[in-house]
């Protein structure tokens, strides 16, 4: 057998099962599939260092990864698709926070997921889901979606709106399990209104505030007043560290200046300090640092 | 001479395995083997090269443990990682990441994100 009819077997092997009818199987999705995004050839930023200190690292937001597809302009904290920085691979066990604009009508054609937790929070717009598992749901600002990959799962997301963008952080999160019963879960904040204070938005805990996943994780929101300042005290101990990515305004963490979208990691605390100097918004993302 | 990098996938979910290997075969210079038992495999990696082998969802960690054992004897130089999120955005990283590390050198050649793990 010579190496490209081996080749051709070893996909056949692979691709004979999943052209089985199978894969549409799974997802009745009436969406026109997407194209897979086009390579735009891979993004080395080696002018972009990470500003790594002893516990603390920082990311400004004009360093990171960036894709512009026309439909899709996608921002990535860490490498991602084509963005490739060996020195962005990921904040412990955060390893994808995707800031993303999907164009008016377009989306996310259906694809698969396995073994990540997938957290989406949407910033303006709706965004339209659905999923093997059978789920169809919208999720708009002020919710949060919850995707326990584990043994593997399709969906597709997409802005159903014809007017108007959606912008929407995708952060991906390894798990503490590989293979887990795959999941699906979303809910809308009761407090995402409220002003000067952060609140719990996901937790390790199904009885905890927000949603859950699995991972010693807990992520934080707060809208803040210029002058507020506040403490955020570690949930998970010692190994834990927490990134901070600015969604609005300017805060101070620490010492360290921030502005909009720029992301400031800090371990080996057990709190920190937290100032806006601006009206703010920010995402607090506690997880373990051990991957 | 066939310079193009080997990947070998080995996974259980036949859907998944076909986004994988189609992803990495888009790229040029990469050539995906995807494998979705145990024995196909070894197969596979006793017959030929491979510079990394992705870990896909779906297998048994004794699966796992075996087959890292079986490919780290024959090629103590392979590059073991575990793919996370099934042909998603991470695959580019994880392979380009496994190739650095492969370049340099680097003392651990197995990459386990789960250390407390007994591999």
């Amino acid at each position: 057998m010579n190496r490209k009819q081996f080749l051709r077997n070893s996909l056949l092997g692979a691709g004979a099962l999943a052209t089985s009818g199978v894969a549409k199987a799974v997802i009745d999705n009436n969406i026109d599939e997407l194209k897979p995004l086009e390579i735009l050839g891979f993004n080395h930023i080696p002018n972009t260092k990470s500003n790594i200190m002893a516990n603390t690292v920082l990311h400004k937001a004009e360093s990171r990864g960036h894709a512009n597809h026309g439909w899709l302009n996608s921002h990535h904290t860490f490498s991602f698709a084509n963005y490739y920085n060996p020195e962005r691979m990921h904040f412990g066990v955060l390893r994808v926070l995707n800031d993303d604009t999907v164009e008016a009508g377009m989306g996310f054609g259906t694809h698969p997921h396995d073994n990540m937790e997938i957290i989406s929070i949407p910033l303006e717009g709706d965004l339209e889901h659905k999923d093997s598992m059978g789920n169809i749901a919208t999720i708009r600002q002020g919710d949060v979606q919850v995707m326990s990959a584990g043994t593997g799962i399709y969906h597709s997301e997409y802005n159903r709106n014809k007017d108007q963008r959606v912008k929407f952080l995708q952060i991906w999160v390894f798990p503490n399990k590989r293979n887990v019963t795959p999941r699906y879960d979303q809910i809308t904040l009761k407090t995402a209104d409220e002003k000067n204070k952060l609140f719990q938005i996901l937790s390790p805990n199904s009885d905890d505030e927000g949603v859950w996943i699995h991972q010693n994780a807990w992520f934080h929101m707060g809208n803040l007043d210029a002058g507020f300042e506040t403490e955020y005290q570690l949930k998970g101990g010692a190994g834990n560290g927490v990134y901070v990515f600015v969604l609005d305004g300017e805060v101070t963490v620490e010492g360290q200046k921030l502005d909009k979208r720029d992301g400031f990691g800090i371990w080996n605390v057990e709190r920190f300090t937290l100032k806006a100097d601006s009206q703010a918004r920010v995402l607090l993302m506690e997880v373990p640092m051990n991957v | 001479m066939d310079q193009k990098i080997q990947v070998l996938v080995i996974g259980r979910h036949p859907e998944i395995m076909q986004t994988v290997t189609e992803l990495i075969n888009k790229t040029e210079d990469w050539e995906a083997t995807g494998a979705l038992s145990d024995e196909t495999a070894i197969e596979y990696y006793q017959k030929r090269r491979f510079d990394v082998v992705l870990i896909g969802g779906g297998v048994e960690p004794e699966s796992e443990a075996k087959l890292r054992a079986i490919f780290t004897f024959q090629n103590p130089l392979i590059r073991i990682v575990q793919h996370y999120g099934g042909g998603s955005g991470l695959l580019f990283a994880e392979i380009k990441n496994a190739l650095l590390k492969q370049a340099e050198g680097k003392d651990t050649l197995v990459e386990n994100p789960y250390p407390d793990t007994s591999l």
